[in-house]
């Protein structure tokens, strides 16, 4: 039997073939009966009552050509009554299609992202040897310290990895061949393309094997910044470009598409790729040879057969056997560990939890649309109970009943889906655009096969699940009842009606879940945004610039705090006098409140004077440099002591400033004015803490506030460099007026990043708004739904009740007790679908306490809110039926 | 035509159905009708068989390669399809038969018993 029997077409000439055979059959046993000589229509006659049933033999004949070809055949015959019975039906039809395509659309887009940044494997050679590798100091709450240059040698010669190269963001003045630029750095081992086996679109990468102690003054750059700033010229290749000071050599252009599996936005964003030895210049020996963390981290490439797991288990035997072997440098209080994690886990990041919650709130629509459509189904096969009690009269058989409601559902569902991803499809780009741009990979986006089989996939669940109650209740149709016309008012009413109510509690307990979704994340909002933040963005602009860090030290202009002193007044006074400034500061990058990469993030391993029962060891603390003008114009209040001053230079004794967290975690209930602490183990002087300034949310709006130093800029030097502007004009303005003070102090400088604090503040909050937003988008589309479900359903329940209620009316019912019977038993329905869906909501407020920083675990008010919020809602959707039940006419209800 | 005593009409066993089609293909390639009749002379009109048997029958052979069929003309001049043994048909037929006789000549020694020893 070839699969060609089963295509319906052919079946159906078989068909004829088989009628045309029997009616043979008959005409040669009529002729027989003639030729014996029987009259002609006696002849028929009898023949016809010989052969038996005709339709029959065709039927049993048929049977025998296998399950396959029928069962196709069947769904043929299926899916074309479907569509019929749909376009009779367009208000039901629309209604429903556009249900499911809002679910199965929402569901689509949003697994097109999570596709794209959790599911999909990454875009290299066997992807799942990739990984990335970092330090953690879990002993003293330290994530991601960094790495040093001893340890990247120790796992490199380890054997575990096939080749590991550091990865070091920086930004960059890129000049030479166009005007200045700030381009996005990344410096890496030689190895690093070998590593990710990714070729260029042009040129050459790194030689792998490449012994340059230093930079090989080589550079591969991305196809964005070719595009950008060389018009795609294909002739850059070989041409020579500066950066800050220094020569390299463009060897390369990636492919387009091409991002570097970067951990953070920033690393994602390269444009740059110089190749660093990690031995020499601009490093200094002790820098080399010191097992302090340097880079941020690395990625590697697993040698063959080694999974993560066994790279984590051999990482961790390493990692023992260095912390024996320099006891100094690891203390044991640090707890030093080494993370190994697939490449992309740490591409994807933090971002993982939102999308997979944002799916699973679309998911619950989803299911609401299915539970409402199921109820319009119901509905509809009260009014199509006729056609079904005759169609099991004329001996359709129930299991081809229920299967033929149910491809009816499938079609529904799969023309809805198709409708969904149609626009999903269309609005690609716009949908894009909605994410911040903290979520990884989305140039990776496709609506492509997988994305297509997932939204048919849910199409299909979605049709079966709003199918099969309704078809299967269809089997249960009594057909003399309904025959005799005698089915409007009866148990199967009745029975009907208990399923639509359980429906409704279906919907209403899945509703209060997604609304108290949304609460508790408007509350963890609400909550970070109430609470003062310790600092005042308002109509601050910050805008940044870097000093160069050239790789012969000699040239570096900016070598001594006295010589980058002299630059910092001179942009404060001539920042000062810009038209409508109020007051200016500068300060290190991670003086920036809520945004400063990896390499403005600075950890200082902070040395106390006097143990004070704490241990001697030097202990992480954030800290950053800045001019004494900082805390006035972000508003930090002092609290004790004084705040930094002009008075304080290289040529002073070093001060600092610290915040209350500091001070409570390591003086309580002192004083530590006067005590002194050094910034570094290497650092030669003691630093005196001369005052204490209130805690300001500036690492995380969510997170509480950690100790934190403010040093003097004049007094600590900072390469990366941002400057606060109080007042001023509009940030573009703002950004080409410091354009030109800085400039015109150094025309090499690149001055870059502007933004206001508030854009900051708004940006850091993006991808949590995001989620909130979506997540109340839903829990209103959940509302809607569930609202329309139970005003349908309370209609349908009392057109039944018509009679009933006029009989009660009849015998002297008030109008308001049936007003009230009828509120009171819906909404007794509602409660029961509350009660269920708080349980969920506790359930899942404890998932989203651990998945969203700052939302409560279990928040009372929150849960009453919706709880409440629910009730209104359906109460208002009950009333209006409820109150037409009140006023029906006892007569008409009585005659009709 | 008389009709054969309800008695003597035998319930057939589907397999047995399928034997008899065989045999009666042994002869050569006919079409549904003729297979009826020839059934039926041949077993002297014991054995009628149903034509909502019979075509079943024919679909199962030829599902199972053990006939084919092709459009023919009947004695008569009509387009008819007509059925023929295949080689595989031939071999099952032969393997058919030979079960037969072996559960005929089991029946009939039940049914011819040897004369009971007296104890």
């Amino acid at each position: 039997m070839s699969i060609l029997e089963w295509l319906p077409w052919e079946r159906a000439r078989r068909t004829a073939e088989l009628s045309d055979e029997l009616r043979t059959h008959l005409d040669l046993a009529t002729a027989d009966r003639i030729a014996r000589g029987e009259a002609p229509a006696a002849a028929a006659a009898n023949a016809r009552r010989e052969f038996g049933n005709l339709g029959l033999a065709t039927e049993l004949s048929r049977d025998q050509w296998g399950s396959a070809g029928m069962w196709i055949e069947q769904l043929w015959q299926d899916m074309a009554f479907a569509l019929r019975v749909l376009r009779r039906a367009p208000a039901f039809t629309i209604a429903a299609v556009l249900t499911v395509a809002i679910g199965v659309g929402g569901s689509t887009a949003l697994f097109s992202i999570v596709d794209a940044t959790l599911l999909r494997p990454l875009p290299y050679p066997h992807p799942e040897q990739l990984v990335r590798v970092v330090d953690d100091y879990p002993g003293v709450g330290g994530r991601d310290v960094g790495m040093s240059i001893p340890e990247w040698h120790d796992l490199e010669r380890s054997g575990i990895f096939s080749d590991i190269s550091p990865c070091w963001f920086d930004n960059n003045n890129l000049s030479g061949l166009v005007r200045p630029q700030r381009v996005s750095l990344l410096i890496v081992a030689p190895n690093y393309f070998n590593l990710l086996g990714v070729a260029p679109r042009l040129g050459n990468t790194f030689d792998p094997r490449d012994p340059t102690p230093g930079f090989n003054q080589q550079a591969v750059i991305s196809d964005g910044l070719w595009k950008r700033l060389f018009g795609g010229d294909t002739g850059v290749v070989g041409r020579v470009v500066q950066l800050d000071s220094d020569s390299y050599r463009i060897i390369g252009v990636m492919p387009r598409g091409f991002q570097a599996p970067g951990d953070t936005r920033d690393e994602r964003g390269t444009e740059v790729w110089p190749a660093f030895g990690f031995g020499g210049a601009p490093l200094d020996d002790a820098t080399i040879q010191s097992r302090a963390g340097l880079f941020p981290s690395a990625i590697g490439r697993l040698a063959r057969g080694v999974t993560v797991a066994d790279a984590q288990r051999r990482v961790d035997a390493l990692v023992q056997s260095l912390r024996r072997q320099y006891p100094a440098d690891y203390p044991a209080e640090r707890d030093w560990h080494v993370r190994v994690l697939p490449l992309a886990d740490s591409v994807a990041g933090d971002v993982g939890r939102p999308l997979l919650l944002l799916l699973g709130g679309v998911g619950v629509v989803l299911l609401i649309g299915c539970a409402n459509i199921a109820n319009l189904l119901l509905a509809r096969a009260s009014a199509r109970g006729r056609e079904m009690a005759v169609r099991q009269a004329l001996g359709g058989g129930t299991s081809r009943l229920v299967r033929q409601l149910l491809t009816e559902s499938i079609v529904l569902a799969v023309i809805g889906g198709a409708v969904g991803v149609a626009i999903v499809a269309a609005s690609k780009h716009a949908l894009i655009g909605v994410l911040p741009d903290s979520v990884p990979r989305v140039n990776e986006v496709a609506i492509d096969w997988r994305v297509w089989a997932f939204s048919m996939g849910a199409s299909l669940a979605a049709g079966v699940l709003f199918g099969l109650v309704p078809a299967l209740r269809a089997r249960r149709v009594d057909i003399t009842a309904v025959l005799r016309e005698e089915g409007r008012s009866n148990t199967a009413g009745l029975a009907r009606g208990q399923a639509r109510h359980a429906l409704i509690i279906v919907e209403f307990a899945l509703s209060l879940v997604l609304l108290s979704a949304s609460g508790l994340l408007a509350r963890s909002m609400w909550d970070m945004l109430r609470v003062s933040f310790g600092f005042n963005p308002r109509d601050v602009t910050v805008v940044r610039t870097r000093l160069p860090y050239p790789n012969d030290a000699s040239e570096d202009l900016y070598a001594t705090v006295t010589e980058e002193s002299r630059f910092v007044r001179e942009v404060l006074r001539q920042c000062k006098t810009l038209p409508g400034v109020r007051d200016v500061a500068l300060g290190g990058g991670a003086a920036v409140p809520l945004d400063h990469p990896y390499q403005d993030q600075t950890l200082l391993r902070v040395v106390f004077e006097r143990a004070e029962g704490r241990s001697n060891d030097p202990l992480d603390v954030t800290g950053s440099e800045v001019t004494p003008g900082y805390f006035g114009v972000l508003g930090l209040s002092l609290k004790r002591g004084r705040l930094l001053d002009e008075h304080d230079t290289d040529a002073s004794p070093p001060v600092v400033v610290i915040n209350e967290a500091m001070a409570r975690a390591f003086w309580p209930g002192q004083d530590p004015i006067g005590r002194r602490i050094k910034t570094s183990p290497r650092a030669a002087q003691w630093s005196t803490i001369v005052g204490v300034v209130a805690d300001a949310r500036t690492e995380s709006l969510a997170e509480p506030v950690r100790p934190q130093v403010y040093a003097s800029l004049y007094q600590r030097e900072a390469k990366h460099l941002a400057i606060f502007v109080q007042g001023g004009g509009a940030p573009a303005v703002l950004e080409r007026q410091v354009r030109d003070v800085v400039q015109s102090l150094n025309p090499s400088l690149p001055v870059f990043g502007v933004e206001t604090l508030d854009a900051t503040i708004t940006a850091s909050l993006a991808l949590r708004r995001l989620s909130l937003v979506l997540i109340a988008l839903f829990a209103g589309i959940a509302l809607l739904l569930s609202a329309i479900g139970i005003y349908g359903v309370v209609a349908y329940v009392v057109s039944e009740r018509t009679q009933e209620i006029g009989v009660r009316l009849a015998l002297g019912a008030e109008r308001s007790q049936v007003l009230g019977m009828v509120m009171r038993q819906e909404l007794g329905v509602v409660i029961i679908g509350a009660t269920g869906g708080l349980i969920g909501a506790v359930f899942l407020s404890r998932v989203l306490a651990g998945w969203v920083s700052g939302v409560r675990s279990l928040d009372p008010l929150t849960l009453t809110a919706s709880v409440a919020v629910l009730t209104a809602v359906a109460a208002a959707s009950c009333y209006l039926p409820a109150r037409r039940a009140a006023g029906i006419e006892p007569v008409i209800a009585l005659r009709g | 035509m008389q009709k054969p005593p309800v008695t003597s009409r035998m319930e057939l066993l589907q397999g047995t159905l399928d034997f008899i089609v065989l045999q009666a293909l042994r002869w050569g390639p006919c079409h549904g009708y003729g297979l009826a009749q020839l059934i039926r002379s041949q077993s002297g009109n014991v054995l009628q068989i149903e034509t909502g048997s019979l075509y079943p029958a024919l679909q199962r052979l030829l599902r199972q390669k053990a006939i084919s069929t092709e459009w023919g003309m009947s004695e008569n001049d009509r387009r008819v399809r007509m059925y023929r043994l295949t080689g595989k048909g031939r071999g099952r037929l032969a393997a058919e038969r030979s079960r037969w006789e072996q559960i005929s000549r089991a029946i009939a020694g039940l049914m011819i018993p040897p004369v009971p020893e007296d104890t």
